[in-house]
């Protein structure tokens, strides 16, 4: 495996980029900022993972299995809940820019001042 | 600047990314070679010290306590925002829900999907509660039973009944709960401040049993006020969304 999982990590880096850069309509635009962020999972649990680990939770396994670094994945889970919270107010950006511009291209909208 | 020149732009600058991406990439050690010590300190000492078998739970709700409560202000705030800029604008008032072409009427909401969305309700707040009242025992938490909480309202939804969903979710009481659910988090660390502890110290009795629901003192707790503040916020984020489909500009 090696560096595989962080090849995916650039992968999916640059994929959500060339969405959020070409996209014409603003849904569209946020759902590629999803992808960009959904990166940063693979990448702390492929930082946080340990061949042959359990899930670090001792609940019917034997204390002190090797188990994967429970941190990250912490993080992981601050992850998930600042990526629905940060979508759900842009998302709310883009029904008032319809509601005032009439249009969801982002080109379009650039013309708008104010 | 032209389409064109932006995706040249985009394209020079995203080589650049993945150079550097690449570069820091290859100094990781492999996938599978973790060697942070920081994770294998904590999982040599956490389920003695917190009595908690659910490790991530105690690293979310003791060991990194303080991140926490900065994501759930993230929360917080994000709801209050949305509420904030989905306000109804001068000239808008809210509609009966109607088909947007004018020759339509709305159709009833078959029973087919009305009898399994309210039959799953029960459960799913069942399930809800146990993920938020477990976080100490195994993988769950305030987040995840929040978040499954909060479906329990949206199915009301689903089943056709938007006027019951909002009259079951009133702003005021999602309101009231996503604050005391957040004030809740915020108020059992400075308690422990008042007994001249650090912030956010584990200062109830663990327990005896490790994992049981009775155990790991603040863990269990604040699981408990994480769950009905991501809960509320959840149900206040969609009700916000839902609302805006029967607004229309006079």
């Amino acid at each position: 495996m090696g560096i595989f999982p962080f090849l995916v990590v650039a992968w999916v880096v640059v994929v959500g980029l060339y969405g959020i850069v070409t996209s014409r309509d603003l849904i569209n635009q946020i759902v590629c900022l999803i992808v960009v962020q959904s990166s940063t999972y693979v990448l702390l649990l492929g930082v946080g993972y340990v061949t042959g680990g359990a899930a670090p939770y001792f609940f019917d396994i034997p204390l002190h299995t090797k188990a994967v670094d429970p941190v990250v994945q912490a993080l992981a889970l601050t992850d998930v809940v600042v990526e629905a919270a940060v979508t759900a107010l842009l998302l709310s950006f883009a029904i008032q820019a319809y509601k005032r511009f009439g249009t969801l291209d982002p080109h379009e909208l650039a013309e708008f001042k104010g | 600047m032209t389409p064109r020149q932006r995706l040249w732009f985009f394209a020079v600058a995203a080589a650049g990314l993945v150079a550097c991406l690449l570069w820091a990439f290859a100094g990781l050690p492999g996938f599978g070679d973790y060697p942070g010590p920081y994770g294998e300190a904590v999982l040599r000492v956490a389920v003695q010290q917190t009595n908690a078998t659910a490790v991530v739970s105690a690293v979310n709700f003791e060991y990194r306590g303080i991140d926490t409560v900065g994501e759930e202000f993230i929360l917080f705030a994000a709801a209050a925002g949305m509420s904030v800029v989905l306000r109804r604008l001068r000239k808008e008032r809210e509609t009966e829900p109607a088909d947007e072409a004018e020759s339509r009427t709305v159709p009833a909401t078959s029973s087919a999907i009305r009898v399994p969305a309210l039959l799953l309700v029960g459960p799913t707040a069942v399930i809800g509660w146990w993920l938020a009242s477990h976080a100490q025992a195994n993988p769950s938490g305030g987040f995840q039973g929040g978040v499954i909480l909060a479906s329990a309202f949206i199915l009301v939804y689903l089943s056709g009944e938007f006027l019951t969903f909002r009259r079951l979710s009133p702003d005021a009481l999602l309101d009231a709960v996503e604050a005391a659910g957040a004030g809740g988090f915020a108020a059992i660390g400075l308690a422990a401040l008042v007994m001249n502890l650090p912030y956010l110290d584990n200062y109830l009795p663990l327990g005896t049993i490790p994992g049981a629901v009775s155990s790991s003192g603040t863990i269990a707790l604040i699981s408990f006020f994480v769950g009905i503040e991501v809960a509320a916020a959840f149900t206040a984020i969609v009700g916000e969304l839902l609302d805006q489909t029967l607004l229309r500009s006079a």
